[in-house]
């Protein structure tokens, strides 16, 4: 048995396409550099939020201002549970609220718009492209007008002050659809499915068994799109009982304490970013593992 | 051709029986679609025939607001304008920048990509940071920008950033580019990923000679669906930024020099409660809206002819 040590390559293995063409060294340099520059550009507020975060107060208000913190200090984070303790609540059903919603949600929307998905893209009957069509029209009618005709029917429906009002408005999210359907007429062959047809699978089968396995990069990567809103929500004048909030709900209360409180509202941030990094890390790690095991061959 | 026999002869086998899944699959997402979706948007469509205050019953007016738009709202002319810019900026360049930086870091091994693709996407994971915005163009001598140039002495007094129309519209767009870019470049990184290397070994075979050939050849028409889908997604951000110009530049911003469609509507629903007109002003710039998308169809129905 040889031990096979790990290699690490910046490019992909020379197999692929993209060691074919190889580029000039300063076309490289160029490339390379504007890569790593919009990196850092894209990066510098997460750094900003994360360093911010760690800075006592004297260093916020600090004459010229520096970006990186100089003696860095937990105090902001210590402060929070203390900042949280006048709730109504205790901050564990906030929190508890949060994760379930965010979860449930994600895992409903998940199921829901690849199941229309699947219909849109491979499904034959009448009526189908009128549809989606008009799914893609939905999603350029700006919302902000929506909201009172939709508070209307929340009312109509008794979900007004529930956790429904949470879910199933996301459930009609257009995006997730248009995004899988796009994703499916080219990942999904038509002959694999005429192939499980005739080998006596119904769609369901077809569906749970043969499309979702070939479209997992696609659902991982709209469990983080869906995570990452779902979790950031929080809905006005719907959601009035204290035991029904979510997290983003309580965190306006942090910030409201001024420029003295600034430091513990950054660090409230970072902690909200927390959830959707880790489903981030999630996801895509998950992405490539399915990416370099995706092996169907028509 | 034939392919598309066989599959025709399968569907006629299909009896209902067998179709019924598919109306199950269906069935939840068009419920909920409807419900709170396409009802409030034909709702909205039928407002905008009305004057409308939240408290009283619609009154039906016909096309007095769309009327009163063109004709005697002297903002509104200004609100189209600066959203056409943004839209003609923001939009194709978010829609570029997400599809190279997406074949960009395609093209490095696993590890380096889920860095790269991290780094990219953390605007959106991000959310609300739009602080940093603020202090880095902030007006007073220790704003970043400021103080960084006054030390090194390319200007001697501070400049009020977001107060001066000139800036503002680059500096919006700038901010909107960055934030809205993060969905569009994660689909086009699972598109592009889905792309089968044996179709590049057989386009080298084939004769293809550059990374040109291969991105006009075989990557463009190979990324038609997700490249469909992030215009759209462009179509949508760009004619709608409003959020960040009101966070940034306040509102109504200096001499209107950001304000748009968008903030236009909000401020007559939200501050002057005139919905029916709101409703109006949403009607108009959904129009807008779908021309540019059926335009969109066009020029990438034209990819890899």
């Amino acid at each position: 048995m040889k031990l096979k040590l790990p290699q690490f390559n910046m490019f992909k293995k020379k197999s692929s396409f993209a060691r074919r063409f190889t580029r000039s060294k300063i076309g490289n340099f160029f490339y390379c550099a504007f890569l790593v520059g919009g990196g850092l550009f894209s990066t510098l507020p997460l750094i900003y939020s994360v360093v911010t975060s760690f800075k006592p107060i004297d260093e916020l208000l600090i004459f010229p201002p520096r970006f990186f913190v100089q003696r860095p200090t937990i105090a902001n984070y210590l402060a929070l549970p203390d900042l949280l303790s006048n709730l109504q609540v205790p901050l564990s059903r906030y929190i508890a609220n949060s994760l379930l919603i965010a979860t449930l949600t994600t895992f409903l929307y998940i199921i829901t718009s690849s199941m229309a998905a699947f219909v849109l893209a491979k499904g034959k009957f009448k009526g189908r492209k009128t549809f989606f069509w008009a799914i893609q029209m939905a999603l350029m009618f700006n919302s902000y007008t929506l909201s009172i005709p939709a508070y209307l029917i929340y009312a109509k429906l008794h979900m007004i002050d529930t956790y429904w009002i949470y879910i199933l408005p996301h459930l009609a999210s257009t995006m997730g659809v248009f995004l899988m359907k796009q994703y499916m007429e080219g990942a999904v062959p038509d002959a694999l499915l005429e192939a499980a047809k005739i080998d006596g699978a119904g769609y369901w089968r077809v569906f749970w068994s043969i499309v979702m396995p070939t479209v997992k990069p696609m659902w991982l990567t709209l469990m983080l799109f869906g995570f990452r809103d779902i979790w950031n929500i929080s809905p006005n004048n719907t959601i009035f009982t204290e035991q029904l909030k979510t997290l983003p709900m309580i965190t306006p209360q942090i910030s409201a304490g001024g420029t003295a409180r600034a430091g513990s509202a950054m660090a409230m941030t970072v902690i909200m970013m927390i959830p959707p990094i880790m489903v981030y890390m999630i996801s895509q790690s998950n992405v490539m593992q399915a990416m370099t095991s995706a092996g169907i061959k028509e | 051709m034939a392919k598309k026999t066989a599959s025709q002869k399968l569907r006629r086998k299909d009896s209902f029986l067998e179709q019924f899944p598919l109306v199950i699959m269906l069935l939840p997402f068009f419920l909920f679609f409807c419900l709170f979706t396409l009802i409030p948007i034909l709702s909205s469509i039928g407002l905008s025939f009305t004057s409308y205050d939240l408290l009283s019953t619609p009154k039906l007016i016909g096309i007095d607001n769309y009327e009163r738009m063109f004709v005697a709202d002297e903002v509104f002319g200004i609100v189209v304008k600066n959203t056409l810019v943004f839209a003609i900026i923001a939009g194709p360049c978010g829609f570029l920048l997400a599809f190279v930086l997406a074949w960009f870091v395609n093209e490095f091994s696993p590890a380096v990509r889920t860095v790269l693709s991290f780094m990219f996407y953390t605007p959106s994971l991000v959310g609300g940071a739009l602080l940093i915005w603020k202090v880095l163009f902030s007006g007073e001598a220790y704003g970043y920008l400021n103080s960084m140039l006054l030390s090194i002495g390319v200007i001697t007094e501070p400049i009020v950033w977001l107060k001066t129309p000139a800036y503002l519209m680059p500096i919006i767009i700038m901010v909107q580019l960055w934030q809205s870019m993060g969905v569009s470049f994660l689909s086009n990184i699972s598109g592009l990923q889905n792309i089968a290397d044996d179709l590049y070994e057989a386009g080298a075979i084939d004769g293809i000679r550059s990374r040109w050939q291969e991105l006009r050849f075989i990557t463009l028409p190979q990324m038609k669906n997700m490249l469909l889908f992030s215009a759209v997604m462009q179509i949508q951000s760009s004619f709608s930024v409003s959020g960040i110009a009101i966070e940034l530049a306040g509102f109504p911003s200096t001499q209107y020099a950001v304000d748009t469609i968008v903030s236009h509507m909000t401020d007559m629903a939200a501050v002057r409660f005139e919905y029916g007109y709101a409703s109006a002003i949403a009607v108009v710039l959904f129009i807008m809206m779908a021309g540019t998308r059926m335009l969109i169809g066009k020029v990438l129905s034209l990819i890899g002819k």
